[in-house]
């Protein structure tokens, strides 16, 4: 057990990342890890807000029964474009590109990635990718729904389809980059003593994203190139009128999308593991059993496709197979959440603004993954499939779980990205709006949608309106919710109180460096003699108190 | 302009050491490491179109056979030779490096880009003889589409198709959009390649490689055997999967 006086915490530095250089130049060819990690963060947020108005049109549309706002064609463009922004443009780079980028060197103890220019040229892919889509949007936009699916997508759609793959395309390899870095970097660049059972649960979590990012983008980007070709140039491949098979396209799609699910939950999940030790300072119950099921889950996260096949051509006995292997999924979900709950048990938890979030996250997470279970069940498919239900369930796991945990994690790490703290107490505040308007927003959803309530209509029967009015209401008090952390981030930035180095007194190798960190991150390479969550005796903590700064400097 | 620490490890260091790597074993590890992985997606991008071709190639056996019966088994088999000569120049290469041999080095690098060419200009002959005979599949090359009318069954003219039975025309032209995807991606990484051979030749000849210092040879050097290995799967899969079936 390390106690909490050895912490080597360096003064205050005057030169550090933010500062080391000055300049637009400086910032646009950068090849340090955490500058690259905010222009993902300006970035990612720009592409949030914007697919935020989409969402927020379609529950404006969704609040009469009828089409006032919104007419089918619009209303078909609108929804697929907010899944595309959504999916391909926030949550998939969100936690990796941003608190990935920033942290994976600084937690293993590395000055940086193992390719820094390779991280840089992934944000550049990423912004091409994204002023393709953007410009697709514009041209006159797409309506085929984020799943392309095909002949329609080929064949009958007239919206601008092969400009949106190709944004998606370019867009894969920058998430194939950022995979590749991690894993080279956690493999090649640990400090000396940081052996792989001593890695931040964050570590491993990330490592299990990227083996899904290298294994399944590839194949998003074959499939949309034949899906480009076909539309192009009329070969067949999955049109049935030129000989193709519509389903090849929907085993294709889904063996990399199902995964790309798990590429939003596992990171959020290893925020997680992060914030519920510190935040109830207590090593982590069962730390192999996370570290693992994070592995396991990146397994079968690409044994499971075919549930979405189950209303499709697929075999029945194949959709058995996929039930059974969807239902497996479970097992290292459950895992994680039990342990979770373990550790809580008997610790000294403090309500800070990430570990309400994390909360959150463990509350919203389970119905989302417990709903998850309806779908994997070959019956109970048939009925929901294409429903509301699937609407509800999904955005419990990606914004009631993906995006709880980011914005759990933007909180907690926020010291160390800006040096500054955000204030407290409106960061309580938002979690709870933010909470309280999800819950509001997707509830309801679940109901609707059981009760027959069709997906992706911009008009549906009377009956299911006051769902929709409850929805509506919800997305806006979201909504509301979310603007709240973007304003005070940018308010902290300036007027913050000054975070020393060590926030949080917690013993991870992130927080033994000043904040913001040198350029170089540490100033001599750190050894590591300590686990992950090994916290200093409880009387300790209570002598040294939180946030004070001389309490913290070294003996 | 730069920040960047210089610690002990860096003052008597190798000018190719970057500054975030402790030492010349740890940033050779990472550039292998990282290029076996990019090996891996390329792997599953490359999938995509096995899995594809496996599954129409079960569906329309008889079209596949008859598409594949007029490619030029003769070019493709040469073709192979070609490239797996170029692995092993570009093998000897690696070695040369490693060793410290300069001049040995230069040489097998160009010889392994002068056979990469070499192996695209016969890709290019065989396709330019697929255009001539109205092969390229749909709507690709504009005014030139795949034209059923070159292809009546039993016709006996050596440029046209020969339709096996239960071959028709659309099937044949799946195999050839398949053949094409898949041909056509390979010659991609190869014109890749031979950029990134004219890059080490450069650097090469301005001796940038030493026996401590050889991860860019050696990295490219495990790129170019990838897009080797594809080849060795599609000849057999292309050119010598109907044999058999029509050739008696």
């Amino acid at each position: 057990m390390k106690p909490i006086e050895s912490f080597e915490v360096p003064l205050p530095p005057k030169v550090n990342y933010i500062n080391a250089q000055y300049g637009l130049k400086s910032w646009l060819l950068t090849k340090d890890h955490k500058r690259i990690a905010l222009l993902y963060l300006a970035s990612i947020t720009f592409f949030f807000f914007i697919g935020g108005i989409y969402a927020l049109m379609i529950r404006l549309e969704l609040l009469t029964p009828q089409g006032d706002f919104l007419q089918s064609t619009t209303y078909n463009k609108v929804f697929t474009q907010h899944g595309i922004i959504m999916i391909f443009f926030f949550l998939i780079p969100s936690i990796p590109a941003t608190l990935g980028n920033f942290l994976i060197p600084m937690m293993i103890g590395a000055k940086d990635l193992a390719f820094p220019r390779i991280n840089l040229l992934s944000w550049y892919i990423y912004l091409l990718g994204g002023v393709i889509t953007i410009y697709a949007l514009l041209a006159g936009g797409v309506d085929t729904g984020w799943t392309f699916y095909t002949p329609f997508s080929t064949t009958f759609s007239n919206s601008y389809v092969v400009a949106t793959g190709l944004g998606i395309f370019v867009n894969g390899f920058s998430s194939i980059l950022t995979g590749l870095n991690f894993i080279v970097t956690i493999h090649t660049m640990r400090a000396p003593g940081m052996t792989w059972f001593r890695l931040p649960l964050f570590i491993w979590s990330h490592y299990a994203t990227s083996m899904i990012m290298i294994l399944g983008t590839p194949v998003i980007a074959i499939t949309i190139l034949l899906l480009a070709f076909e539309r192009v140039a009329r070969v067949g491949i999955f049109d049935p009128a030129l000989g193709g098979d519509p389903v090849l396209f929907q085993h294709l799609f889904w063996f990399y999308s199902h995964p790309a699910v798990y590429i939003m939950i596992l990171p959020s999940m290893g925020v997680i593991s992060e914030l519920i030790a510190n935040f109830s300072r207590k090593n982590i119950f069962g730390y192999s059993f996370v570290a693992f099921s994070s592995i396991a889950i990146a397994v079968f996260s690409f044994l499971v496709w075919g549930h979405h096949l189950f209303v499709s051509s697929q075999s029945v006995y194949a959709g058995m197979i996929f039930s059974l292997l969807s239902f497996a999924v479970a097992i290292p979900s459950a895992i994680k959440v039990f342990n979770w709950t373990a550790t809580l048990y008997k610790s000294s938890i403090s309500y800070d603004t990430p570990m309400l979030y994390a909360l959150g996250f463990i509350g919203l997470f389970t119905v989302g993954g417990m709903t998850g279970l309806f779908l994997a069940s070959l019956a109970v498919d048939v009925h929901l499939s294409d429903t509301y239900f699937i609407v509800a369930h999904f955005h419990y796991i990606m914004v009631g779980g993906a995006l709880m945990g980011y914005l759990g994690g933007l909180h907690y790490w926020w010291p160390k990205i800006s040096g500054r703290m955000y204030p407290e107490g409106w960061g309580r505040f938002s979690a709870l709006v933010i909470f309280v308007g999800f819950n509001l927003t997707f509830l309801p959803q679940f109901v609707a949608g059981y009760l027959g309530m069709p997906r992706r209509y911009h008009a549906y029967p009377p009956e299911f309106q006051v769902f929709n009015v409850l929805s509506s209401a919800g997305a806006s008090i979201l909504g509301f919710g979310m603007l709240m952390p973007a304003l005070y981030f940018v308010w902290s930035m300036r007027y913050g109180r000054h975070a020393d180095a060590n926030p949080w007194h917690l013993p991870g190798l992130e927080w033994r460096t000043p904040s913001p960190p040198p350029t170089e991150n540490f100033y001599t390479t750190p050894i590591v003699t300590w686990d992950a969550y090994e916290f200093a005796p409880r009387e300790e903590i209570e002598v040294v108190g939180r946030f004070r700064h001389e309490a913290a400097e070294p003996t | 302009m730069t920040t960047h620490a210089t610690t002990a490890n860096h003052v008597h260091g190798h000018p190719a050491l970057q500054h975030h790597f402790e030492n010349m074993e740890q940033q050779r590890e990472a550039g292998t490491l990282g290029m076996w992985i990019f090996l891996v997606t390329e792997i599953m991008f490359f999938g995509g179109m096995f899995l594809a071709y496996t599954l129409y190639r079960g569906l329309y056996p008889a079209a596949f056979a008859s598409g594949s019966n007029h490619l030029n088994i003769t070019l493709g088999a040469v073709n192979t030779g070609v490239l797996i000569l170029s692995s092993f120049t570009m093998a000897m290469a690696v070695y040369f490096t490693q060793v410290g041999k300069h001049r040995p080095q230069v040489f097998c690098l160009i010889a392994t880009l002068i056979l990469g060419l070499a192996f695209l200009g016969i890709k290019a002959v065989e396709y330019y003889d697929k255009y001539e005979d109205h092969l390229i599949p749909g709507k690709l090359i504009p005014g030139n589409p795949f034209d059923p009318e070159v292809a009546h069954h039993g016709d006996t003219d050596p440029h046209k198709l020969h339709l096996l039975e239960n071959a028709t025309v659309e099937k044949v032209e799946m195999f050839y959009w398949i053949y094409f995807a898949m041909t056509g991606m390979h010659a991609f990484h190869m014109i890749i390649g031979a950029g990134l051979l004219m890059y080490l030749i450069i650097f090469s000849l301005r001796r940038r490689f030493d026996p401590e210092y050889h991860s860019p040879v050696e990295v490219i050097g495990l790129y170019w055997h990838f897009v080797d290995i594809v080849w060795i799967f599609l000849f057999p899969l292309l050119y010598l999967l109907g044999r058999h079936v029509g050739h008696g």
